[in-house]
């Protein structure tokens, strides 16, 4: 995020939530979102379903799925043409802006709600407001990110926030909400097939050389394959070896029965596991590797904020610190790799990232930070951190606009697959549960999947609210229990990707970013008929069996 | 700015400011049960009564401004009295069965108590006769009516922090009754069962059930981040006989002492897990179960395919993928394998997915 959760939430005026359900997501966020609309600011919720910040916003734009380019582009048609922009922050800290004046003349107030499926005086006013509210803060989510288009997604929200100059204050900015509690943080670390720690581009001869150096070893210059990719290479037999580091892609990638193929297909394969997970099973060795609470070190958050995670227990058994089994595989190989503590692989890390060079498990613990972590850029060991980015000037000089046309989503609904199905997280569980199913209570509370279907849908299908029903895409069929209501709009369903039963990514479509190669979770077609009785009994013995 | 003077002490203060911050701002410790700074200002538990000059009136620091040339008594005669009669009508609706009660030892109301030598309530409790069975049928929290101080601190910790109003307080003649949504109907009420009510309640009216478990000064508590989401909320591992019991909210910088029912309920039981794996697993190609190995054993077999597959085909043909939930320091080293040892750029992590 370009600003924190504090500044947002106390500071903005304004909050543009789009594609993203932090109540669920992320909870605590959430929360004071909550606070901030009890204080007055005002909220403008984007997103193809009801969420509940939808019943506390200003106004919620109700947009059809796969259609944010296109929602935004209207947004700075209407800004532009009310002469609303922030001309001043156009003309002294941007460039391009005539290219983007140029893109946008065609998405009129009218074709952009007939695209977006909304109302265009709603469109205005939402407009209207986000660009006179004082501070306007964009929030976004995987509602964005998760589209074959959702690149253009995010840069469209990075023009719109430049038109109106809301960026660098407190209370703006762009901010993407980040998923999982470390994402951040790994790619910051450069698990990334192209750039080394800190976004370091490894074609950069002059990188190249400086971790050649520090790492004192010859290194590959070919820039690597995304791991979404990784797994097309895997059948055609380009990538033989695979280590996982406690990721089960079996669960969260789109399209299971492609990933099963891909790791069928190896020569060997290594996992670094807590659990005996769906992917794991496919390993040729596991490695049992240690949880948070078992570990020093530290997470990055959404704010780009480096924190402690520290060692709470030990539990019994013959487990490994992680960082021990991959230096005890790096000796083993051949490259002679010292033991070091998390402390002293972090002293490493500030050696090598200029973005981290001021921050130390020393410093994190000392009364100087008082438990509030460095937010990086930190550049030395006297710098306090970087509370908010891009203050008075952009990372790269000059903010480029850099517009971008409206695509539709590669997977449409037709004949045969009539209903268009998104995916999204609920607030009791995380992702493949590997940790939250482990709780009994959660399991009480959040015991099995659903699907949400419009009651209009329902009716047409004679489905009712609580039914179990089969759902099929071109890819697979699922059976989980119905939900009737009006949170998504008829012709549209949203299935939670948590559960290993009724797995939604038995149907997802693997087709991705064509850009960052994010697969695009939030829109496939699907189809959905009711069960015969036989099959119903099957499938609810199968939905208890779930948590045994 | 305005001019008071407390416990003989002048000083200088914003407009606005309750006797409460202004004496504590000077150091000056004024006791409270219900008041929660920025969340629960009702006055109604009277604990921090303190003695203005020139009132009959002893007002409640938390909620009264001070005004201008205002001189506060916070331990006369009178206030001290005050105090303790409150102390003891709250103790009259009170049970006091401190011993089988999950908060001994870290209830509020035990320790005002213990400080102003209230033992006992000389008053017959006129709420007992209204009193309503204990509501346990939410899988983590309860409400014990007969523990309750009606502090509302839960009602406005629901409302303000959480933001989500799913207790309510309700007036029935002279008396109110706290609607706490953890009945057996708990799935259709407004509760996210982030359990910040139960930290906040001062006694243990609202309680997580697991506190039962363990007694607060048997435990040891590790600061650390929640592993579940980016939010990054600080918080506490209670940990008692090498096990981890429970959590509390820390005053994180992004959280404020708030946290969601999966860092407050999920976040530990699945480190002991009787489903982790703890020792290294090989598959046996044949009958394609996993077998128990040494360290030496897998780890030289890992090495030696890997190195294989790198030697015959190039580093290119190799790949290693990180886990975003796992620290920075195991994500570097991860990446540093793959790229020293594989001979490979085939790294990512899971931020697409
Ligand atoms: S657990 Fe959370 S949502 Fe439920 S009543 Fe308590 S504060 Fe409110
Ligand atoms: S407590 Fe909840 S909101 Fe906070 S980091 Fe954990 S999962 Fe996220």
């Amino acid at each position: 995020m370009t600003n924190t959760i504090q500044d947002i939430t106390q500071d903005a005026n304004l909050i543009l939530l789009i594609g993203s359900n932090p109540e669920e997501a992320h909870p605590v966020f959430g929360m004071q979102i909550r606070q901030a609309v009890q204080r007055g600011a005002h909220l403008l919720v984007a997103d193809p379903r009801d969420i509940d910040l939808s019943q506390k916003a200003d106004i919620h734009l109700k947009l059809k799925p796969g259609t944010n380019v296109a929602f935004v582009n209207g947004m700075m048609h209407i800004i532009i043409e009310e002469g609303l922009q922030n001309q001043e922050f156009i003309d002294e800290r941007t460039e391009n802006y005539e290219e983007l004046k140029k893109l946008t003349a065609s998405y009129t107030a009218e074709r952009t709600a007939e695209i977006c499926g909304i109302d265009p005086q709603q469109l205005r006013e939402a407009a209207r407001l986000y660009a006179t509210a004082g501070n306007s803060a964009i929030l976004y989510c995987l509602g964005v990110t998760e589209h074959t288009s959702g690149t253009e997604g995010v840069m469209s929200l990075a023009n719109l926030a430049m038109l109106c100059g809301m960026i660098g204050r407190p209370g703006t900015g762009v901010n993407p909400i980040r998923g999982q509690n470390n994402v951040q943080g790994a790619c910051d670390m450069g698990a990334d097939p192209d750039k080394f720690p800190g976004y370091q581009k490894i074609t950069d001869p002059k990188v190249f050389e400086k971790f050649e150096k520090a790492w004192g070893t010859k290194l590959n210059p070919n820039p690597g394959t995304k791991a979404t990719q990784c797994f097309h290479k895997m059948m055609t037999g380009d990538i033989k070896g695979l280590f996982i580091f406690g990721e089960d892609p079996v669960r969260t990638d789109p399209d299971t029965n492609h990933v099963i193929h891909a790791l069928q297909s190896l020569d060997f394969f290594v996992i670094d596991e807590l659990f005996m997970t769906e992917t794991a099973k496919y390993a040729d060795v596991i490695l049992p590797g240690r949880s948070y609470a078992e570990k020093e070190g530290t997470f990055t958050n959404t704010e780009r904020r480096v924190q402690r995670v520290r060692k709470a227990v030990e539990i019994e058994g013959n487990t490994m610190a992680d960082t021990d089994i991959f230096t005890e595989i790096m000796n083993r190989m051949g490259y002679p790799q010292p033991k070091l503590t998390p402390a002293q692989i972090m002293d490493e890390i500030a050696s090598v990232t200029p973005s981290f060079a001021g921050i130390s498990h020393e410093r994190l613990d000392s009364e100087e930070v008082d438990g509030r972590g460095l937010q990086w850029p930190c550049t030395g060991k006297d710098h306090p951190g970087t509370r908010i980015m891009h203050v008075g000037k952009f990372a790269r000089g000059k903010g480029l606009f850099q517009p971008a046309e409206y695509r539709a989503s590669c997977e449409l609904p037709d004949d045969e697959y009539p209903l268009v199905m998104m995916t999204g997280r609920i607030l009791y569980h995380y992702n493949a549960c590997a940790m939250t199913d482990k709780t009994e209570g959660i399991n009480e509370i959040a015991p099995e999947a659903f699907i949400e279907l419009n009651t209009a849908d329902a009716e047409k299908y004679g489905i009712a609210d609580g039914e179990m029903i089969g759902i099929s895409s071109r890819r697979s069929e699922i059976s989980a229990r119905a939900r009737v209501s009006d949170k998504t709009r008829p012709g549209e369903t949203w299935m939670p990707f948590h559960y290993l039963k009724a797995g939604a990514n038995w149907l997802t479509s693997a087709a991705l970013d064509s850009i960052s190669a994010t697969p695009e979770y939030k829109v496939c077609a699907i189809k959905v008929r009711k069960l015969s009785p036989e099959e119903t009994e099957a499938a609810e013995a199968s939905a208890r069996a779930t948590l045994a | 700015m305005i001019h008071v003077t407390i416990d003989g002490m002048q000083m200088e203060v914003q407009e606005g400011t309750t006797i409460l911050q202004a004496a504590r701002g000077a150091g000056i410790n004024i006791p409270t049960l219900c008041d929660l700074e920025g969340i629960n200002d009702v006055g109604s538990c009277r604990v921090c009564v303190v003695e203005v000059e020139g009132r009959e009136k002893l007002p409640t620091a938390c909620n009264t401004p001070v005004e201008e040339g205002m001189v506060v008594q916070t331990m006369s005669e009178r206030a001290v009295d005050a105090r303790k009669m409150a102390l003891n009508l709250l103790l009259s609706n009170h049970h006091r069965g401190c011993f089988s009660c999950p908060s001994n030892g870290a209830c509020e109301l035990q320790d005002l108590c213990y400080q102003y030598g209230v033992e006992e309530s000389s008053f017959a409790g006129a709420r007992k006769q209204i009193e309503t069975p204990p509501v346990e049928g939410h899988p983590f929290l309860s409400y014990h009516p007969e523990l309750c101080i009606h502090c509302e601190r839960c009602v406005s910790t629901c409302a303000k922090a959480t933001g989500r109003e799913a207790i309510t307080f309700r007036k029935t003649g002279m008396f109110g009754i706290i609607n706490a949504p953890f009945g057996e109907d708990y799935k259709d009420t407004l509760c996210e069962s982030c359990g910040n009510c139960a930290q906040n309640c001062p006694t243990g009216a609202i309680t997580e059930k697991r506190k039962k478990k363990y007694r607060s000064w048997e435990v040891s508590r590790v600061l650390t981040t929640c592993p579940h989401c980016a939010v990054g909320c600080q918080m506490y591992l209670l940990v008692k006989d090498g096990k981890i019991v429970d959590v509390e909210a820390a005053d994180g910088p992004s959280n404020h002492k708030l946290l969601c029912v999966k860092g407050r309920s999920a976040s530990f039981d699945f480190v002991d897990s009787p489903r982790r794996i703890r020792t290294p697993l090989v598959k046996n190609k044949e009958t394609g179960e996993f077998e128990e190995a040494t360290w030496d054993e897998a780890l030289d077999l890992v090495a030696e395919k890997f190195t294989d597959i790198r030697d015959s085909l190039g580093g290119d043909a190799l790949a290693g993928f990180a886990c975003s939930r796992s620290t920075n320091e195991d994500i570097y080293m991860l990446q540093k394998m793959v790229r020293t040892a594989f001979q490979s750029n085939n790294t990512d992590n899971c931020a697409r997915v």
